[in-house]
């Protein structure tokens, strides 16, 4: 099957500054394809030129195998789109936003269903200005769905949200591409990656770091695991220095601290099992796919998004 | 969902669909908005009650042909109305659009814009026409001032009058960079053009150059226009073509220099 939307060698620069310095992605039919990066990294611009809101300065780009410049009208019908900032007139409300959007596309979607499906019923009459911000983003969403699109962009999907909110909001996505829609995800909240994505680009000024998995993605950033425990009598650290999975060791008061590879766990209770000492309050930690982010861009992810 | 979708209607159906969805959903927003109908027909009718209620202004005024002050202040008023959509309504909406995002979002659906622009100057057209056939009325019925003597002169001269300030609308839109900016400059053109209209000095009481500049703004233009229709002929080629020359050259250049973003 052709690739939904491919990207080659998309370039972007806005006076003196590049926001897009070489960006190549290939996002396969049903897939949710994760955009994450930090702020000025070049999202919102890469996915606004497959949306054909801007105009590369160079590259190339097909979404469902049309340009996004000159097969504008084709692609506004099958392409949803969620804007950072998408905004609709202060005093149209809820349902009559849903019905007026419903009615520019050739296949819409049933708006009430949409609208039910958000947990938006109750503010069917309610003026936009009115929304709270988390009920704005759902509307936006409902607005990114109603032309019952192939493939849809959503950009910053749960910034805003409440815990709940967020939650409800993923498994609305899921059910989504469920229905085999492909959505392309702007986002620099990991969770929300972790959860959703089946492959994510990682970019970084303007560049794509890389493109996996969230578990491949965090992989490679080869960030070690860190193994913490209470032994049940005293011991030797060369005992644990002396493995080749070990890459070091250090004390905090009573507690080891083991620093290794993907085979530390196991090497680490081996011996401990051998040496019959128990590992009290013993915790594993994981690199997460923020520990791969930090890693692979060397910056945190801003705050307020965690 | 794929069960809940409508049958997909004929390309035709879905666009004359969206485009008249629009405008109802802009003249909704122009109502709910206010300015429009409380500024633009409220407020010139409370003054058009009040202004013939008085007997001072029923006195006939030199070199008008016989039109008495309050017969004037008719067709003033409706200019009122359309410069009150033109300069506050149409590009305070509008710039506003634009900054919010409104504009931008339209841009990636199907139905694009511009249909965006087309709907509220629809929707300012149709209070505008509201607006006219009341002031007639409520000047005729309850104050006795006839309908002017050449009805397809005035609508004429109506329709000019509504291209050119509507034109202006546009101007102002695309000209402001913002909404505060757009509304700045609709109330400092408001006065001026409304003095030209004579709303505190009837044309033909101006000083000579006054009222020869009176005749070449737009609201002075529709005046002049207005007037020659009450007193029973056609209007004069003058006003007409000034009023045709800022419609067409404002929406020239507001076309020319319209930004979505």
């Amino acid at each position: 099957m052709p690739p939904v939307i491919e990207v080659r060698n998309l370039h972007k620069r806005y006076d003196d500054k590049i926001a897009v310095d070489d960006v190549s992605l290939t996002v396969q039919a049903g897939e949710i394809f994760g955009i994450l990066g930090p702020n000025g990294a070049g999202k919102t611009t890469t996915v606004e030129c497959i949306e054909g809101l801007r105009v590369p300065d160079r590259g190339e780009i097909r979404v469902l195998g049309l340009d996004p410049l000159h097969d504008r009208a084709e692609l506004t019908r099958r392409l949803g789109v969620q804007l950072q900032a998408g905004h609709l007139p202060d005093r149209l409300q809820v349902a009559e936003a849903l019905e007026l959007y419903s009615s520019f596309y050739p296949e819409p979607a049933d708006w009430r269903a949409l609208l039910d499906g958000l947990g938006l019923t109750d503010k069917a009459k309610t003026r936009y200005a009115k929304l709270s911000g988390g009920q704005k983003q759902r509307l936006s969403i409902a607005l990114a769905l109603i032309g019952s699109p192939k493939v849809a962009i959503l950009d910053e999907l749960t910034t805003g949200l409440d815990p709940q909110a967020r939650r409800d909001t993923w498994d609305l996505i899921e059910g989504v591409r469920s229905r085999g829609v492909t959505i392309v995800l702007v986002t620099h909240f990991m969770e929300e990656a972790e959860r959703l994505c089946d492959r994510l680009a990682l970019i970084d000024a303007g560049r794509v770091v890389m493109v996996d998995t969230p578990t491949g993605l965090t992989e490679r950033a080869r960030i070690e695991q860190r193994i913490q425990f209470r032994p049940s009598r005293p011991m030797d650290d060369h005992l644990l220095t002396s493995l080749p999975d070990v890459s070091s060791v250090t004390r905090r008061g009573e507690l080891v601290i083991v620093t290794g590879n993907d085979n530390a766990l196991n090497a680490v209770t081996g011996v401990l099992a051998r040496n019959q000492i128990v590992a009290e309050r013993l915790r594993v930690e994981q690199a997460s796919l923020e520990d791969a982010f930090v890693r692979l861009t060397g910056r945190r992810p801003e705050p307020g998004h965690r | 969902m794929s069960a809940l979708r409508t049958a997909p209607p004929p390309v035709t159906a879905e666009r004359s669909s969206a485009t008249w969805r629009l405008i109802k959903a802009e003249s909704t927003l122009c109502v709910r908005d206010k300015v429009g109908p409380l500024w633009g027909i409220g407020f010139p009718l409370i003054l058009l009650i009040v202004l013939g209620s008085v007997s001072d202004l029923r006195e006939p005024v030199a070199d008008a042909g016989g039109l008495t002050y309050f017969d004037l202040y008719v067709p003033v008023l409706i200019l009122f109305n359309l410069a009150i959509l033109a300069t506050a309504s149409l590009p305070t909406t509008l710039a506003g659009y634009r900054e919010n995002g409104v504009l931008r979002r339209m841009r990636t659906t199907p139905v694009g814009p511009a249909r965006v622009l087309a709907a509220q100057l629809v929707a300012n057209f149709v209070i505008a026409v509201v607006a006219m056939v009341l002031f007639i009325a409520v000047a005729g019925l309850g104050f006795g001032v006839g309908l002017p003597k050449h009805l397809p002169g005035f609508a004429l001269a109506w329709l000019l009058a509504a291209a050119a300030l509507l034109a202006i609308g546009l101007l102002i839109t695309a000209l402001a960079p913002g909404r505060g900016a757009a509304t700045a400059i609709g109330t400092v053109l408001f006065f001026p053009m409304m003095f030209f209209a004579g709303l505190w000095v009837p044309i033909s009481q101006m000083p000579p150059l006054l009222r020869n500049i009176a005749h070449y703004t737009p609201l002075g233009a529709g005046m002049g226009a207005f007037q020659d229709a009450y007193l029973g002929h056609f209007p004069s080629a003058v006003p007409l073509l000034t009023l045709a020359a800022y419609a067409v050259a404002c929406a020239f250049v507001a076309v020319r220099w319209f930004r979505w973003e």
